[in-house]
């Protein structure tokens, strides 16, 4: 596939979807002033100008160095993330709210920062697995004793210097880059050779097994059952998709099966979680923080209804720590089902333009790339939507570029950036041409 | 790899679409039931805590409770207070973010705070024009310069004041000691609040019943206005002559029943007329007058008055609240006929108001207000209008009647023989200068030993061709500062004349 130049009409798109982002961002702010102290902000028009200044370097910095990407992806993350802005703004003090904003300045500047890093993707496919070791050094390095550290019971946490963030935020995005790089390699191995029923050999079970004992590392040693599960979720569905053996997904799905039980009758806290999920509402447990966040949090979203509050009008600040897990429940609250509900359909458009952008590529890297990261944050984000919707219990993990938490913030800013890298194809300046008949042959939508 | 993601993308939209029909399912089909769940009070106190409730005044525009801004750093917008203290404590009731609501602030809570279906035009109004939803105003028929009077004539006293309008039904005033003030558990901290609380509660006087409408007491010589009213409706005048033993032995014991002090009524003469017995409460002759009635009468007698029927011990309360009323309100009692088959004897005391008569100042003060109001008895009134926030009336309580107790004759002879009660009998405390008083009074026994309760029911003026203007029910608890030495003449009666005085001068 050659680069070619952007066809006319979309990056116009792009941009009237971004503006359209920044007033729809700005106008939740304004509504939570008004909602809670009866006045829109002071500093709504400096705000406004901030954020909209900030995602139209971000759109530049697309535009410069990813002319043929896709005009859709960092609009629907600029109205995830604004939204979750204005809802920190509503739940939380508003120094604790500035430094969110902070971090969103942070993660666009590492959005644009990748843009500019990476200016091929295919670059990434050359240091596998350098890239593999340093992601599961970061995905474990909460382990360390003098580095690594616990808040609420979970040990993701490091400590460089003066900063303090969640390496596995950052480790998932290296493993997943790894991921891609290793089974584009080993595709044809791993296609080859399927048994009679349709599973692996045993010798090609190697990865996947390495991965389980991974994932149950993080589980056992970390205490973080959303990480683990993710990421070993993420694993498998790149597995299947790179090799076509359904086999996989069966092992995977028992590996999974076997994991949930020896991490259930192993640790407390996993037994703790399902009770939580399963007893949220009987009258003796309301009153505990563990069943009383599902219990409030089902309570902000009965309250809410079909339309809400009206932001500023509800009252999501009685589920103890709002912002961070539940603050899809604060939504629900406030916006109602309506809001609960168009936030997740942008989720939905983003997978889908996710998994264009893998459709589109003709190559396997570029393909298993956005295939893995649009999974990642597929998995990521029904993990805690149904977690605090219980239906599923609750494992603690931001909703991607909406829950409070810098690490993640940027992360995600910086997995956006790799999708839109991969979808503006290998950038190859010297070969710039119109439109190609292989290009045209894309899909539009 | 093409058709995986596909796949894929088919697989993750599913997964979407079970987290729609969860969402839909909390938020939508089972939004009612999870909101209502008893632990998510919070959310629904801030709900009501937002709107600001409506007022409570009486008809000169006194305050009686109020919703005014809170703290500003409370998660409450507003916060009640109750201007008067205790003075309407029974009246108003409270309006508490831990224990609930009481009396008025429960049974105007629809209008209170702006939930009531007559209020959703206005509430649909102040959406549109961008005002704050506020709750509507209730209007007491309570004559606040009266309540004072009533609280000032008790004077520290343990008892209770009732006093209506006869021809309406409207309660003028009430007021009960030892009463409580509203605030305490309405505003404050949650800590003071549960204190207050748990104070109020281990008071073996319980100042969270109102005496005047939520307590019971024998009703004593105070009851003979019902006797009197059966024997009246069934052929027997006033002058009716009934013969005067100085006590009088019971039908099938050895039980003899006595006058008050043991006296002989009537000087010791051989015969009485009902009028006179009434003018000196005279028990032995409202006992063989009752006896001569028998339960059906009798029974159906008060329940025109609307004392419920019992039949103690197995049933000693009401199965149906006969009088509606806007605060809590225990109904008299009076046993059912078939209380009396195996006990024929104790038709005696019941005839009297003793055994299992029960009453208390309100439904004494209602039955004075059916012989002052000629023999029709109206169902208490205390609130006549709800008003939107805009002022404009939402809702009119009309007086309304509960029924016919005795004839306009009956009423009119009742009538005379309470006057003399008060000119030349044991209510004698009780005359106004240039006012007609009609009264009875009543000393009920406590119990061997023991003060006695005392009563004073009266209604004025009286006679005269001119209407009743308000009807009064005094009752002192172990004969207030007289202690055993009490009767309602001495110790109830003043109380009484106090407030009518006030209310007619």
């Amino acid at each position: 596939m050659s680069a070619v130049a952007a066809r006319p009409g979309r990056p116009r798109t792009g941009l009237l979807l971004l503006l359209l982002a920044v007033v729809v961002s700005v106008g939740a702010y304004a509504l939570v002033g008004l909602g809670l102290r009866g006045r829109v902000p002071d500093d709504t028009v400096v705000y406004g100008l901030a954020l909209g200044g900030a995602y139209l370097l971000a759109w530049a910095a697309v535009r410069w160095t990813a002319p043929r990407a896709d005009p859709v992806l960092l609009p629907i993350a600029a109205l995830l993330g604004g939204l979750g802005l204005a809802m920190i703004y509503r739940l939380l003090p508003s120094d604790v709210a500035d430094q969110q904003a902070l971090w969103l300045l942070l993660g666009l500047a590492a959005f644009v920062v990748t843009l500019l890093v990476v200016r091929d993707d295919r670059q990434l496919d050359a240091y596998t697995y350098t890239i593999g070791l340093v992601g599961l050094i970061l995905l474990l390095l909460p382990i360390v004793p003098g580095i690594g550290f616990s808040i609420n019971g979970a040990r993701l946490w490091a400590r460089l210097g003066p900063l303090t963030f969640q390496p596995a935020e950052f480790g998932k995005i290296l493993i997943v880059i790894f991921l891609a790089s290793y089974l584009s390699a080993k595709r044809e191995l791993l296609e080859a050779g399927v048994g009679r029923l349709g599973l692996p050999r045993g010798k090609d079970l190697g990865p996947i097994l390495l991965a389980w004992g991974a994932s149950l590392a993080v589980l056992f040693l970390e205490r973080d059952l959303g990480a683990s599960m993710l990421f070993f979720g993420v694993f498998v569905v790149m597995l299947w998709v790179a090799s076509g053996r359904i086999g996989y997904l069966l092992v995977g799905g028992l590996l999974f099966a076997l994991g949930g039980v020896v991490g259930y009758l192993a640790l407390p806290h996993v037994q703790a979680r399902v009770s939580y999920w399963l007893h949220a509402l009987e009258p003796a447990n309301v009153h505990q923080l563990g069943y009383g966040q599902l219990a409030q949090s089902w309570f902000a979203l009965a309250s809410g209804g079909l339309v809400g509050t009206g932001l500023g009008r509800g009252s999501p600040d009685l589920i103890p720590y709002p912002a961070s897990d539940f603050i899809l429940s604060a939504f629900g609250e406030e916006l109602g089902m309506l809001g609960t509900a168009a936030i997740l359909l942008l989720f939905v458009g983003m997978i889908g333009r996710g998994l264009r952008v893998a459709l589109d590529r003709d190559d396997s890297f570029g393909r298993l790339l956005a295939t893995g990261l649009t999974v990642t944050l597929a998995l990521q984000t029904f993990t805690i939507a149904a977690g605090v919707t219980r239906l599923i219990p609750l494992t603690g993990v931001p909703l991607p570029l909406v829950s409070y938490g810098g690490s993640s913030r940027v992360a995600t800013f910086m997995m956006i950036a790799l999708l839109v890298r991969v979808s503006a194809g290998p950038w190859r300046p010297s070969q710039r041409s119109p439109a190609t008949p292989e290009d045209d042959a894309r899909s539009p939508g | 790899m093409e058709r995986r993601i596909r796949r894929l993308g088919i697989a993750l939209v599913v997964l979407f679409v079970i987290l729609f029909g969860q969402l839909a399912y909390v938020q939508v089909f089972a939004a009612d039931d999870i909101k209502n769940h008893p632990a998510n009070f919070s959310r629904q106190l801030i709900a009501e805590y937002n709107v600001q409730r409506g007022k409570i005044l009486t008809a000169d525009g006194l305050v009686l409770a109020e919703s005014v801004p809170g703290d500003p750093n409370s998660r409450y917008r507003f916060e009640r207070r109750y201007p008067e203290g205790d003075l309407y404590g029974y009246i108003t009731g409270y309006y508490s973010r831990i224990y609930g609501r009481s009396a008025l602030e429960q049974s105007m809570n629809p209008y209170l705070s702006g939930e009531a279906p007559e209020l959703a035009i206005s509430t649909f109004g102040d959406l549109f024009l961008g005002r704050p939803k506020r709750g509507a105003n209730v209007l007491v028929t309570i004559d606040s310069d009266l309540q004072q009077v009533a609280r000032d004539a008790m004077a520290g006293n343990q008892g209770a004041v009732v006093a209506i309008e006869p021809s309406t039904g409207d309660i003028l005033a009430l007021y009960a000691t030892p009463g409580f003030d509203p605030n305490d558990l309405s505003n404050g901290t949650d800590e003071q609040i549960r204190q207050a609380w748990t104070s109020l509660n281990a008071d073996p006087e319980n100042p969270l019943l109102a005496l005047s409408n939520q307590e019971l007491f024998l009703p004593g010589s105070s009851f003979k206005i019902v006797t009197a009213s059966a024997a009246l409706e069934n052929g027997f005048g006033p002058d009716s002559v009934w013969p005067n033993p100085h006590r009088l032995t019971l039908p099938l014991t050895n039980e003899q029943l006595q006058n008050f002090g043991d006296e002989h009524c009537n000087g010791g003469a051989s015969t009485i007329t009902m009028a006179e017995a009434f003018e000196e409460s005279c028990n032995v002759t409202f006992a063989e007058i009752g006896l001569e009635l028998g339960p059906e009468r009798m029974a159906d007698q008060a329940r025109r008055y609307g004392l419920c029927a019992t039949n103690p011990p197995e049933q000693t309360s009401c199965e149906e609240q006969l009088i509606r009323f806007e605060l809590p309100f225990q109904n008299g009692r009076f046993p059912d006929p078939a209380y009396f088959e195996q006990n024929d004897p104790l038709l005696a005391f019941s005839a009297i108001g003793l055994d299992n008569d029960l009453v208390n100042p309100l439904s004494m003060a209602l039955t004075a207000s059916a012989v002052a109001n000629q023999g029709v008895m109206m169902e208490p009134r205390i609130v006549t209008q709800v008003r939107d926030s805009q002022g404009r009336v939402a809702r009119e309580f009309a007086p309304s009647e509960f029924g016919r107790a005795i004839s306009g004759r009956s009423a009119a002879d009742l009538t005379r023989m309470m006057i003399s009660v008060v000119n030349e009998g044991t209510g004698f405390r009780a005359q106004i200068p240039g006012i007609q008083v009609a009264g009875k009074t009543g000393t009920a026994t406590n119990g061997e030993g023991q003060a006695p309760n005392a009563w004073f029911t009266a209604f004025a003026p009286a006679g005269g061709g001119r209407p009743p203007r308000i009807a009064v029910s005094v009752i002192v608890l172990d004969g207030g500062s007289l202690g055993s030495e009490a009767t309602g003449g001495q110790v109830a009666a003043p109380i009484a004349r106090a407030v009518m005085e006030a209310y007619l001068r």
